[in-house]
């Protein structure tokens, strides 16, 4: 097969917002499932401003740590679970995501710990950028992405327990900033 | 649960660094303080990254792929189709997967309270679509040729004529957000997030081409568009495979 070279990306620019959310976005489960928790966070920007005009979108194993997708090599999860969550920020800067815990992952060194694979679009963002969300509560002495990352700069890519749920804030630079992952 | 060492996976190549954009990019000003300063990190591809969210129907309404007849009467404006493609890098089609498109309207005005400058609404215009691609991962809009628009980035600043594409692939590693733009627009040139792309041959990438073909008499025009997203790294198993 001939090799085709890829589209570029561009920014989703300041109007993403007539594109991009769907009504049910931000709710990977529908509210009252049972376990579902609240990710909520803040995105900022290098100024410590809010960022209004951002979408977060997360996809995930599902709680025995299945995807329903034909690339995965144990099998197609038949949990029915959409894995996949959408949120545009709003006038404060703010996102929220109501999901279950994805299950632990076996990985290339020893279990993945439970996490979420994040990508954030943003006028004045060319590309996406992508991020990923461990919990505080979890045990993720073990992962090896989390290892990889300079100490100083891993508690960036834990989110914090709250009342309903986690918060899970992005900020896209500058002090504690977010890191990001070259996919 | 198979061992890790009995997971085989695909993995995703990664693209060479001009056919991409800078996150940091000066002549586009809203990058300034939205870039990260710190070097990304390589993130292994496993199984989180190896597979995505495969939406197709049921996130469809039945005239979501026709932005011309979504309102009482027609908008103003050239009525175009545009249609494509949606191919990974080894050439096969991404079927059953959800396209999505966001535009201004023909006098160049997104139907949104950000976008205050003086040209009218169009009451007949949202500028909102939605598709899915066939078995050969094609897509078909109607809709109408979006204007081209002032920005305050530079002085007497126009962003070229142009349709937000979003295309998710089929893995995490190919989600995709792009903006597709009109052969030989007279703006490319003073355009900074068109031209963030350092690779000339790229940015073309990005243009549609005119179909004479595909126009439909005393109707529409057309333009032809493809998306490609990464492909696939061709594994050692793979050309074991292709001996036998």
């Amino acid at each position: 097969m001939g090799e085709l070279l890829t589209t570029p990306s561009q920014t989703v620019g300041p109007y993403l917002s007539i594109g991009l959310p769907w009504e049910d976005g931000p709710f990977v489960v529908p509210e009252g499932t049972e376990g579902a928790f609240w990710i909520r966070g803040t995105v900022t920007d290098g100024a410590g401003e809010v960022v209004p005009d951002a979408l977060i979108e997360t996809w995930q194993a599902d709680p025995q740590g299945g995807f329903d997708h034909p690339d995965d090599p144990r099998g197609r999860s038949e949990s029915g679970f959409r894995a996949f969550g959408r949120c545009p920020t709003d006038e404060n800067g703010e996102y929220r995501i109501l999901t279950l815990l994805p299950g632990v992952l076996p990985g290339e060194q020893g279990e993945q710990a439970r996490h979420i694979d994040v990508s954030v679009f943003a006028r004045g963002l060319l590309n996406r950028v992508v991020t990923r969300i461990y919990f505080e509560d979890q045990d993720n002495s073990g992962d090896a992405v989390l290892a990889s990352v300079p100490a100083e700069r891993r508690d960036t890519l834990v989110a914090k327990k709250t009342e309903d749920g986690y918060r899970f804030d992005v900020r896209l630079q500058g002090e504690g900033e977010t890191v990001f992952f070259a996919l | 649960m198979a061992a890790p060492t009995d997971l085989r996976l695909p993995r995703y190549q990664r693209e060479p660094e001009d056919a991409n954009a800078p996150l940091d990019f000066a002549g586009y000003r809203s990058t300034t303080l939205r870039h990260p300063s710190q070097p990304l990190v390589l993130l292994p591809q496993m199984l989180t990254e190896v597979t995505g969210p495969l939406l197709g129907p049921g996130r469809l309404g039945e005239l979501d792929n026709d932005l011309t007849r979504q309102h009482e009467g027609e908008p103003q404006g050239q009525r175009i189709i545009v249609t494509g493609r949606l191919l990974d890098g080894d050439g096969r089609p991404i079927r059953n997967s959800l396209v999505e498109i966001w535009q201004a309207n023909a006098g160049g005005r997104y139907r949104h309270t950000g976008d205050r400058w003086p040209s009218p609404i169009d009451p007949n215009f949202s500028g909102l679509g939605r598709a899915l691609t066939d078995d050969d991962g094609r897509y078909e809009f109607t809709t109408i040729k979006p204007g081209a628009y002032p920005w305050k980035n530079h002085d007497n600043a126009w962003r070229p004529a142009h349709i937000h594409f979003s295309v998710f692939g089929s893995a995490f590693t190919q989600r995709l957000v792009t903006q597709m733009y009109f052969p030989e627009d007279p703006l490319f040139s003073q355009d900074p997030i068109f031209n963030s792309i350092p690779d000339e041959k790229a940015r073309q990438r990005m243009i549609s081409r005119f179909n004479l073909e595909r126009t439909v008499p005393e109707w529409a025009l057309a333009f032809d568009f493809d998306i490609v997203v990464r492909g696939r790294e061709q594994s050692v198993f793979e050309d074991e495979e292709d001996e036998d």
